[in-house]
Parts: structure tokens; C-alpha cells; sequence
């Protein structure tokens, strides 16, 4: 019992921490599939982190911070749209330009707001997604176990997270818009010769892409933390397209991609205590995997053929 | 007509330029990483400055370190600007303090926490183990589980130390407890990290802990929300955190770097500054355990006189605290 206790208490873990990456993930989708690059995952993560504790904590209401963690993603992607689907700008240094920037604004407008140095004031109860303890969460037996640890006990924006998945999935390959927001990755010139506007597709995925990237953020500032700290993204934007990319941009493996990532971090945590293996050994495992993982199934297609590369209308293919 | 334009914004200029002289006593202080609002170790460094400067009308110069190529470049900058003494928190400012401390041999620089042998610096190093001997008493004896845990920062042995005190201090006062211990990182993002810190409790606290020291910047605010969000306790350090997280917070491990910050500037000031290394522990009152209204209500009589006890004892030298534990527990 104490052992099936620790591992349902490792898949507890890996979840929370999957929930960023998963949101983040997804939100690349769309980009990508679109045809857009996003490597400013990271960027709007921290923004969406700011907005969403600023405004939770101005306002007093985590719906409120989690409207503005959107919108800041949102008008972040319509940012990068500009730069890069109006303009036909380079995807990866527009990305990586969001990222730089937020790194250095960000702290600055924090401090500006709350001269808490860089900081948003800690945030209450009210004020953040707390775990939702569902019914009967409460008996013995490994089946109540379970059902205790694992489904109850996750805040809004984890089932959101995960419920992003088939919702995505019906999205793309079940509904008219998702067939043309993929032909527009994998062929704009079609989509264009077929009479749709391809820089409307790719805004409308940006807009999905910044509010999905925005929560990711809110998560980290407020289900994760209570309150904004500068860099508190460390990383996980750029960890969510490793996972997409192992996911091939399809919505279910990149999901268990993130799973596999989180559940190296949490197996992590738990190896360190047993002070059996060297901390700085047992730390990098989770980028040991990643490597191995990408280089044994890293290779072959779902990349979107029109990746990275500006639609230009007179080119042709 | 340009020349007499020229003249004359060559005076504005002349006018503007500071009037800098020798006769000028100006400090400077560098924060490290994770910056002074830290509600930690930089925070607590720059409360000392400001307490300083209040007290004696005098500004001093400041830098944050934002990544770690900025260290040798502040302090130098601040060194070429004539500040009279200059001092840099932090471990990992050391060689930074060694480089520039060469080139510039007439200027006093003072670091805490790192050991840098030259003519012109004054070394400050604490003794954290005794501080946190003393918290792992209050841990051991707080705790209903007979598990506590530690969480600390970036794998160094300065955090190192601060395990092996608390180690020690746990098994001190119940030699029955058992200490599980992580660290959050072995590069500086360590010390910022508070998702991380929140997780690494949530594991602690599902093997059974129920009270964790952190000793990890601004990672240990993610522990001290995960403590309070679980109902369990936490143990705060550097500065007094205990208003962190009231009824969450049992005690804080202080460390006295205000002290030593504000003595650093006094002494340059009045000519007493002496280079070399200063080891302070719990008999110069450089480190100890916060009590305060936010904490009164967890301690109980009987913990407060053993911590007294104990801290007689280390002072006169009848317990001795090691620095390390090594792979085996420490036992007392």
C-alpha cells in the first residue's frame, strides 16, 4: 500500500507539472499547424503570469486575472502575427525578440505597478485556482485511493488543460476550420488558389495560441505560486515545444510527451531524498531523457511542410 | 556665434559634471542574483544598507546582478567611480571580488559569504550550521510525524552547511527523526524557482514530513505557500520570514547580514575596516532563530528553553556543530 501510495503520489505530481507545459504545448499547436513558429511560448507564459496575478490581485478575482492572462497572451500573438504574417518577418527572431523583451519588461512594469521588486503582491485564497476536492474522495482501498489522488484534489486550470486535448483534437481534424487551419500549414498556396484568406487563418490560430499561453502562465503564477516572480517560467515555454515537437504536433502524443517530461521531474524530486544518486546527477535526468527520447523517435514527418516560412502570394511553391 | 555655443555648453557640461572629491564617503553594495527583494538573503542585505544610510544621511551606490557575466562588471564600475568600500553578497560573487579586487588595490571590498584572500578584503563567513542546528530542534520537537525535511537551493556547500546543522540538530533533539533533504538545482536559477520548491514540498509532504526548512531564496517562497496550502509547517531563512506566512511559518533562521553590511560601511567609515576573514557565529549573535508575534503561538514553553539551552552550549563549546554530514547521518 505504501508503495502504490508513493507512485499514484508521482502521477499526482507529474500531472501538476505537465499542466504549463500541456497548456503551452497546445497552444504551439495551433501555431504551428498553422504554420507560424512559436518560439515565444516562453515570453507570453511570463506575461500571462504577470497579467493574471497583477489583475487577480488588483481585482480580487481569479477570473478576472485569468481574462488577462489571456488577453496579455492574445495581444502578444497578434504582436508576433504582425511581425510575421503581415509583414512576412522571421518567425524564430520575432519569437525569440517576445521572449527577450518580456524577460526585461515584464519585471520592470511589475516593479513600475507594486515596487515589490519585480514582484505582484502574494495573493490570497480568492485569488487563485485552488484544488478541487471532488466527492467521496475520502475512503481507503486502492481504488478509493486512487480516485483520491489522482482525480480529486486538481485545480480548473488542470482539467481545462487536459480537457484542451480532445477539444483541440475535434477541433482540428474533426471541423471545417481545423481542415483549413491545417492546409494553411502544409499548404497556403492551395488554401489561397481555393479562395480563403490565409493571413486571417493564421491570425485566428494566433489568437487560440496566445489565450492557451496566457493560462499557461496563470498557471504558474496562480495555481502553482500565489503571485508573480521574475523568470518563474525558467524554461518551460522552450520545454513545451521540445514536447510538441516529440509529439509531432498532434495533440495526443504531445500530451503524453508532456506527462513523460513531468513525470521525469517528479521521479526526479523523489530520487534526490533517497540520497542514493548525486543531486546534480539526478537533475539532469529529466534532459537526459529528452535528449534520448527526441533522438530515438524524434526523426520522421508531422512537421507542417509550410513551417517557418512566410507566405508570400506571387512565389508560388 | 558656434564658437561661443560650444563655450558655453562646454561650461553647462563643466557644471554638470559631479563634484566628486576624496573627501567624499560613498558605499556601495552589490546584490547577487535573485535580487534585494528577495524577502531573503539580498533582501535582508539591502534593509541593512537603507538602515544605514537613514541613520548616517548618507546614500550609497547599488547594483542588482541580474546574470552572472554582470558580477566582475559592477564592481568594477563601482570601484572606478571612487566608492570607499565595496560590498558584494554572496557566495558566488567570490572570484567576481578576487578579479577586481586585484586591479583595483586601494579600494576595501567586503564579501559575505565567500573567502577571498588578498590584502584589500574583508571576508565575512557565518556559521549557518549553528543557526540551523537550532531550527532543526524546533523542527524535530514541532513535528508529530517524526519526518522533517529540508529544501535547499543551488548544490553548493554553503547550502550544504545549512543541511548538515539542520541535520543534526533534528537528530539532537529526537534521535528517532528521520530527515529527508533535496535540492532544488545545481545552477543559479535554483535560488528563483518557486514552482519547483512548492513541488519538491508536495513530495516531502507525501512521504510523510510535515515540517520543511527551506534554505533557498526566492525558491523557499513556493515552499512556504505549498506548507501553508497543505496545512503543514515551514521554517524560513536569512531574513526573519515569519510574516511570510503567519501560523505556517514555526520559526526563521536568521542570519545578520544587515549587521554585517551596516558594520562594513561604519568601519570603512571611521578607519577600523580591517582585511581579512570574519567567522561569526551564534557567540557574536551573527546567526539565530526568529521569534516574533507571527510565531509565538507555535512555540511552546518547553521548545524555547531547550533552543536556550542549546545555544548555551554551543556558544561555550560543550555541543560543537559540524560543518558536514557527508552520506552518513549525523548523529548526536
Amino acid at each position: 500500500m505504501e508503495t502504490a501510495t508513493q507512485i499514484l503520489l508521482l502521477i499526482a505530481a507529474a500531472i501538476r507539472l505537465a499542466t504549463p507545459l500541456l497548456l503551452a504545448a497546445l497552444a504551439g499547436i495551433y501555431a504551428e499547424r498553422s504554420g507560424v513558429i512559436d518560439l515565444s511560448l516562453e515570453g507570453k507564459m511570463l506575461a500571462g503570469a504577470f497579467a493574471g496575478a497583477a489583475l487577480a490581485s488588483v481585482s480580487g478575482n481569479v477570473w478576472v486575472g485569468a481574462l488577462a492572462a489571456m488577453a496579455t497572451g492574445i495581444l502578444l500573438s497578434l504582436l508576433h502575427g504582425f511581425a510575421t504574417v503581415t509583414h512576412r518577418g522571421n518567425q524564430v527572431v520575432a519569437g525569440m525578440a517576445i521572449n527577450i523583451a518580456m524577460a526585461g519588461l515584464i519585471p520592470t512594469v511589475a516593479q513600475a505597478i507594486f515596487a515589490l521588486g519585480g514582484q505582484t503582491p502574494q495573493l490570497g485564497p480568492a485569488q487563485r485556482f485552488l484544488g478541487l476536492v471532488l466527492p467521496f474522495a475520502d475512503g481507503d482501498g486502492l481504488v478509493a485511493q486512487t480516485y483520491a489522488r489522482l482525480l480529486s484534489g486538481h485545480n480548473a486550470l488542470t482539467w481545462l488543460a487536459f480537457l484542451a486535448v480532445p477539444a483541440t483534437g475535434w477541433l482540428l481534424y474533426r471541423t471545417g476550420w481545423g481542415l483549413r487551419l491545417r492546409a494553411v500549414g502544409e499548404n497556403p498556396y492551395a488554401v489561397d488558389t481555393a479562395g480563403l484568406p490565409v493571413a486571417r487563418l493564421r491570425y485566428q490560430a494566433l489568437v487560440v495560441n496566445g489565450a492557451l499561453a496566457g493560462l499557461a502562465g496563470a498557471y504558474l503564477s496562480m495555481a502553482a505560486n500565489a503571485g508573480f516572480s521574475r523568470d518563474m517560467t525558467a524554461g518551460k515555454g522552450y520545454l513545451a515545444i521540445a514536447a510538441l515537437i516529440f509529439g509531432r504536433w498532434a495533440p495526443v502524443p504531445t500530451m503524453l510527451a508532456c506527462l513523460l517530461f513531468a513525470f521525469a521531474d517528479a521521479v526526479q524530486a523523489q530520487l534526490q531524498t533517497v540520497r542514493i544518486l548525486p543531486s546534480q546527477f539526478v537533475g539532469a535526468l529529466p534532459y537526459i531523457l529528452t535528449v534520448l527520447v527526441l533522438a530515438l523517435v524524434g526523426k520522421g514527418g508531422g512537421m507542417p511542410k509550410a513551417l517557418g516560412i512566410p507566405y508570400i502570394k506571387e512565389r508560388g511553391v | 556665434m558656434r564658437r561661443l555655443l560650444s563655450s558655453v555648453l562646454m561650461l553647462v557640461v563643466l557644471a554638470l559634471a559631479p563634484a566628486a572629491t576624496a573627501a567624499d564617503f560613498i558605499p556601495a553594495i552589490v546584490f547577487d542574483m535573485g535580487g534585494k527583494f528577495d524577502k531573503s538573503f539580498n533582501q535582508m542585505a539591502y534593509e541593512g544598507a537603507e538602515a544605514w544610510r537613514k541613520e548616517n544621511g548618507i546614500t550609497y551606490r547599488e547594483f542588482e546582478v541580474t546574470s552572472p557575466v554582470q558580477r566582475e562588471q559592477a564592481l568594477r564600475q563601482l570601484a572606478r567611480r571612487g566608492a570607499a568600500v565595496v560590498v558584494a553578497i554572496g557566495f558566488s560573487q567570490g572570484p567576481a571580488v578576487a578579479t577586481v579586487a586585484k586591479e583595483f588595490p586601494a579600494i576595501k571590498f567586503t564579501v559575505i559569504d565567500a573567502i577571498v584572500d588578498a590584502p584589500n578584503v574583508q571576508s565575512v563567513v557565518m556559521r549557518e550550521h549553528e543557526g540551523s542546528f537550532l531550527v532543526g530542534m524546533l523542527a524535530a520537537m514541532a513535528s508529530k510525524t517524526g519526518r522533517v525535511g529540508f529544501v535547499g537551493g543551488m548544490d553548493i556547500p554553503l547550502i550544504r552547511k545549512f543541511a548538515a546543522g539542520y541535520r543534526q540538530g533534528a537528530l539532537y533533539a529526537n534521535p528517532k527523526i528521520e530527515v529527508l533533504e533535496n535540492m532544488t538545482g545545481t545552477t543559479p536559477e535554483a535560488w528563483n524557482d518557486p514552482t519547483r520548491g512548492a513541488e519538491l514540498a508536495k513530495a516531502q509532504f507525501g512521504r510523510g514530513v510535515d515540517v520543511i526548512y527551506a534554505a533557498a531564496g526566492g525558491t523557499g517562497l513556493g515552499v512556504y505557500q505549498a506548507a501553508k496550502d497543505a496545512g503543514k509547517l515551514a521554517i524560513g531563512v536569512d531574513s526573519n520570514q515569519n510574516y511570510v506566512q503567519p501560523g505556517t511559518m514555526l520559526t526563521s533562521m536568521v542570519k545578520r547580514i544587515d549587521k554585517v553590511v551596516a558594520e562594513a560601511f561604519s568601519s570603512a567609515r571611521n578607519g577600523t575596516w580591517q582585511p581579512g576573514t570574519r567567522d561569526l557565529g551564534l557567540a557574536a549573535d551573527a546567526v539565530g532563530w526568529a521569534l516574533d508575534e507571527y510565531n509565538r503561538p507555535l512555540i511552546t514553553p518547553a521548545m524555547e528553553a531547550a533552543v536556550q539551552q542549546a545555544t548555551g552550549d554551543i556558544v561555550s563549546g560543550r555541543i560543537t556543530v559540524s560543518e558536514t554530514c557527508g552520506n552518513s547521518a549525523c548523529t548526536h
